[in-house]
């Protein structure tokens, strides 16, 4: 007793309260538990992932922005968490591979505690997953999120009669407003409940099916016998395979039991397993909304939505979403503050007072040339990365940041589908294209989002191909904007090539046509915070991304120069570009091009310039090096997430068919005697 | 063709057959009963010592069979809400009611359903093939719905298990309302308290018990009484005698 005392008193001086004693509810919970968090896409899960550990996950108001499982740290009152943000899932019988993820998570990992986070709106809905997560015999607390975007639409949720109900507990919050975090905290600070015993009635032969298979699983599973049962009446390959690893005899068992019962329905039994579900949900839902009057008047945004969708008016939305883009991307980016960083900042400011420096610290040339000169580290480098790409697509991301968070990428989608089924895409894929015309190396990661792989290939190849990135928009649109019909002229190009490609590709390519189905999340006002940190956070991975990049293009040019292959190497690239029809100066900003996508658009603008591209020669660069070769870290990117084959295949394609369509170009531009 | 009214278990044969012929596998012995005889007659089975096939004639009487005792069930199900159990058996009996001309029109009332409710195709009839909409159908896919029709979902008809999937995890399962609002470029519809677009593939999935007739499913079915009152007249294309 007196040392328990002693240790209390130890405690107290030392900040540390409690006893040290397992039982005793002063001892601060030292141990660190693992927190999982569940939820469907699109329902605030990340911002909810950010606010605990206060790292940053990319939060958009699209599904599926979580393609792979995030971790971080977080300290809740006394409890330290370790957290687990588990990708999107609508179900714990997964689909998808990022489905499969958060399956897998609950199966290997038991975490101490489970937070489904769901969508005040479709409480109806969601709540049959917390009913699967319950099944599984996980101790589970369930966060109502979005409750604002509810209450606006005159939704109540009352949490105690919720948390009665389904015997969890259950906090209400809005994560991009802060409403209800204190509340979360509170319950995550906690010691985790017991596991509830609420249990769905299922119909009498799969209830029969449940209680025939629970006996068969005797090995150690993260889920509880019930839930596996249910997994492996819906036929669940993780799951069954998990049986065929602990309790192989009992297999061939289980096979005729989920056959028997199926053969009493006519498709999946995953249907009446969620007809069963969901009545559930929906009685207990019942128990907890209240309906009232809508708080705000949505007529107007509703109308807007309207707008944002309908054909006839959906195409001027959209023509005046991309002027948006342009003015912002072309006129700001490109223009003004192109302008102000590398006219004005490095080469009157920064570049001549360095390049002295340089030349008096270093005074050999072979040596100072890497940091300064034509091609130096400095000079040409970070001058490139700094003040011609940066801006261009920090203002372009910015932009995406604002569509993404506004909803309209969605009702793109939808206004884009049939037009991407002829080039055997779906809608989804609008958001790796747009996304595309920010950095092409970053779509082909989200291509992710897309549900089959004859579809993930030709968005790869369609990104590589003829999605300029933002760098290269920036200086297209930047040159181009004195010629209106060269413009128009690359543009056209460049969206014939892209469907023409696109039609033959999807020809080619065996499988089968991909369907579309998407939830279109309703219109909402950015929140600049939200925006700035996405923006900022984008930024930095391309920084990080890129600016290396950029150093190592810089020594290996100056490598190239001082061992005499640079010029090698341009002087072989120097036939292509000639015949089509451009001066030889350009023929390095095409080896550029092989290095970064970006670089090589940079070199162009600064040959242009410097005066060496007008008309014709300027569209017929601009339409190249468009469809040009991806750049090496896109190339990377493709390799790892096609395949090397596929990546090889992408740019032995690519290569001689931008240069085919810019010999062409040229050749149309000339016979017709296009003056631009 | 034959146009003598054949017997129930001459028809439940020929039905049999059919099934067996889809299934691939293979028919259990016709036996040597009349109605053995009388398809014989008829000139719709070759009988031998390995079984009973069907002749064209025969092929064609089957699927007519098939797909009225299908369509049968299709109605059960979807607009008389009948149990499972009980709807099987019914449909059977309901099957040998349905004639030549009704069952196009009860094709159409349940907006040409594709599969029977236990999975198996139905096959097309003249009605399918040719397209013309009836007004007073029942249920009809998302599809051939007009923008701002209201309904209930019925059903979702797909062999694809990952589709049914999706669609099921957005809310769209059966016993969900559903409000059309617009069908071009892509099918979208309130659901819940949300929206969700689809295409037009999708939406051929999804069928729909249109508002109005909703109540028809809690046990009033006078409104399809009067349908097939209605429809007596036409009920003998088989040219009784």
């Amino acid at each position: 007793m007196t040392a328990r005392a002693l240790q209390f008193v130890r405690g107290l001086v030392t900040g540390q309260r409690g006893c040290g004693c397992t039982a005793c509810p002063l001892t601060p919970a030292l141990a660190t538990r693992k927190l999982a968090l569940f939820g469907s896409p699109n329902v605030g899960k990340s911002l909810i992932f950010n606010h605990l550990t206060g790292s940053y996950a990319v939060v958009s108001n699209y599904p599926g922005t979580t393609v792979e499982v995030m971790r971080g740290k977080a300290r809740v009152g006394d409890a330290l968490l370790d957290v687990v943000d588990c990708p999107g899932s609508y179900s714990l019988a997964p689909f998808s591979e990022d489905e499969r993820v958060a399956q897998d998570l609950l199966f290997d990992e038991s975490p101490d505690l489970v937070l489904h986070v769901l969508d005040a709106k479709h409480l109806h809905r969601m709540l049959p997953l917390t009913l699967q997560l319950i099944e599984a015999g996980t101790r589970l607390a369930l966060d109502v999120n979005v409750i604002d975007e509810a209450e606006n639409l005159g939704l109540g949720v009352n949490t105690a009669a919720l948390s009665k109900a389904l015997g969890i507990p259950v906090v209400a919050t809005s994560a991009t407003t802060g409403q209800g975090l204190e509340d979360l905290n509170a319950l995550l600070a906690g010691a985790p409940a017991a596991a509830s015993q609420l249990s769905v009635q299922y119909p009498q032969v799969i209830e029969r099916a449940v209680a025939r298979i629970r006996p068969l699983l005797r090995g150690e599973y993260g889920i509880s016998n019930t839930g596996l049962a249910l997994l492996l009446l819906q036929r669940d390959q993780g799951a069954r395979s998990r049986v065929i690893l602990r309790d192989p005899e009992s297999v061939a068992e289980i096979d005729r039991v989920v056959s028997e019962a199926e053969s009493q329905y006519p498709q999946s039994l995953s249907v009446p397993v969620a007809v069963a579900r969901q009545r559930a949900a929906d009685a207990i839902a019942r128990k907890a909304l209240t309906r009232g009057a809508r708080r705000r008047d949505r007529r107007f945004v509703e109308a807007l939505s309207q707008l944002t969708v309908s054909p006839i008016t959906g195409i001027p939305v959209l023509l005046v979403v991309l002027y948006l883009i342009y003015l912002v991307v072309g006129r700001l980016g490109a223009g003004v503050a192109v302008d102000v960083l590398d006219k004005g900042l490095f080469r009157q400011h920064l570049n001549p007072p360095i390049t002295a420096f340089i030349e008096r610290l270093l005074p050999w040339p072979a040596l100072s040339s890497l940091f300064v000169g034509e091609y130096g580290v400095i000079t040409l480098g970070l001058r490139y990365a700094f003040a011609i790409i940066l801006p261009l697509v920090a203002a372009f991301f910015l932009m995406f940041a604002l569509l993404e968070d506004s909803g309209y990428l969605p009702r793109l989608a939808l206004l884009a589908d049939r037009l991407l089924k002829r080039i055997g895409l779906s809608g989804r894929a609008v958001i790796p294209i747009i996304l595309g015309l920010g950095c092409d190396t970053m779509a082909t990661i989200v291509t992710r989002v897309l549900e089959t792989r004859r579809e993930r290939v030709i968005a790869t190849f369609l990104l590589a191909l003829a999605i300029p990135c933002s760098a290269q928009l920036g200086v297209i649109l930047g040159l181009l904007s004195r010629h209106p019909l060269g413009l128009l002229i690359w543009a056209g190009v460049v969206l014939g090539v892209f469907l023409l490609s696109g039609f033959l590709v999807s020809r080619v390519l065996p499988g089968e046509a991909s369907r579309f189905y998407l939830e279109i999340p309703p219109l909402r006002l950015p929140a600049l915070r939200n925006v700035l940190v996405k923006t900022f956070s984008r930024l930095k991975w391309y920084a990080a991304e890129v600016i290396p990049l950029f150093l190592l293009v810089s020594v290996l040019i100056w490598l190239g120069q001082l061992s005499h292959l640079f010029p090698l190497a341009v002087g072989a690239l120097r036939p292509f570009v000639h015949v089509i029809g451009l001066p030889p100066e350009a023929a390095d900003a095409f080896l550029f091009g092989f290095l970064r996508r970006d670089y090589g658009a940079a070199r162009l603008f600064d040959v242009s310039a410097q005066g060496g591209l007008t008309g014709t020669a300027l569209v017929v660069a601009m339409v190249t090096i468009t469809l040009f070769i991806p750049c090496l870290a896109q190339f990377l990117v493709m390799q790892k997430e096609r395949g090397l084959k596929t990546a090889v295949a992408v740019a032995a394609i690519i290569l001689p068919l931008a240069f085919a369509v810019g010999f062409a170009l040229n050749t149309l531009l000339k016979a017709w005697q296009v003056h631009i | 063709m034959d146009e003598r009214e054949l017997t129930e278990s001459a028809e439940e044969l020929l039905g049999s057959l059919w099934t067996a012929h889809e299934e691939q596998s293979v028919p259990r012995g016709a036996g040597d009963g009349p109605e053995v005889h009388e398809l014989a007659e008829a000139g719709l089975i070759v009988s031998s010592a390995q079984g009973a096939a069907l002749t064209e004639a025969g092929e064609a009487e089957a699927a007519a069979i098939v797909r009225r005792e299908r369509l049968a069930e299709r109605l059960l199900a979807d607009v008389l809400a009948v149990g499972d159990s009980v709807a099987t058996e019914a449909a059977c009996r309901f099957e040998h009611l349905l004639r030549r001309g009704i069952d196009d029109q009860i094709c159409t009332l349940l907006g040409h359903p594709r599969v029977c409710p236990h999975g198996s195709p139905i096959p097309l009839g003249e009605c399918c093939r040719s397209g013309a909409e009836d007004a007073t159908r029942v249920v009809s896919p998302l599809a051939d719905m007009a923008a701002g029709e209201k309904g209930v979902i019925a059903y979702i008809q797909s062999q694809r298990r990952e589709h049914l999937h999706r669609l099921m995890t957005m809310g769209a399962l059966p016993g969900a309302p559903i409000t059309l609002r617009q069908r071009f470029p892509s099918f979208v519809f309130d659901l819940g308290n949300g929206q969700v677009a689809v295409d037009e593939d999708t939406a051929r999935d999804i069928y729909v018990r249109l508002d109005g007739q909703t109540h028809a499913a809690a046990g009033r079915p006078h409104w399809l009484a009067r349908r097939l009152r209605r429809s007596r007249p036409t009920r003998s294309p088989r040219g009784r005698p």
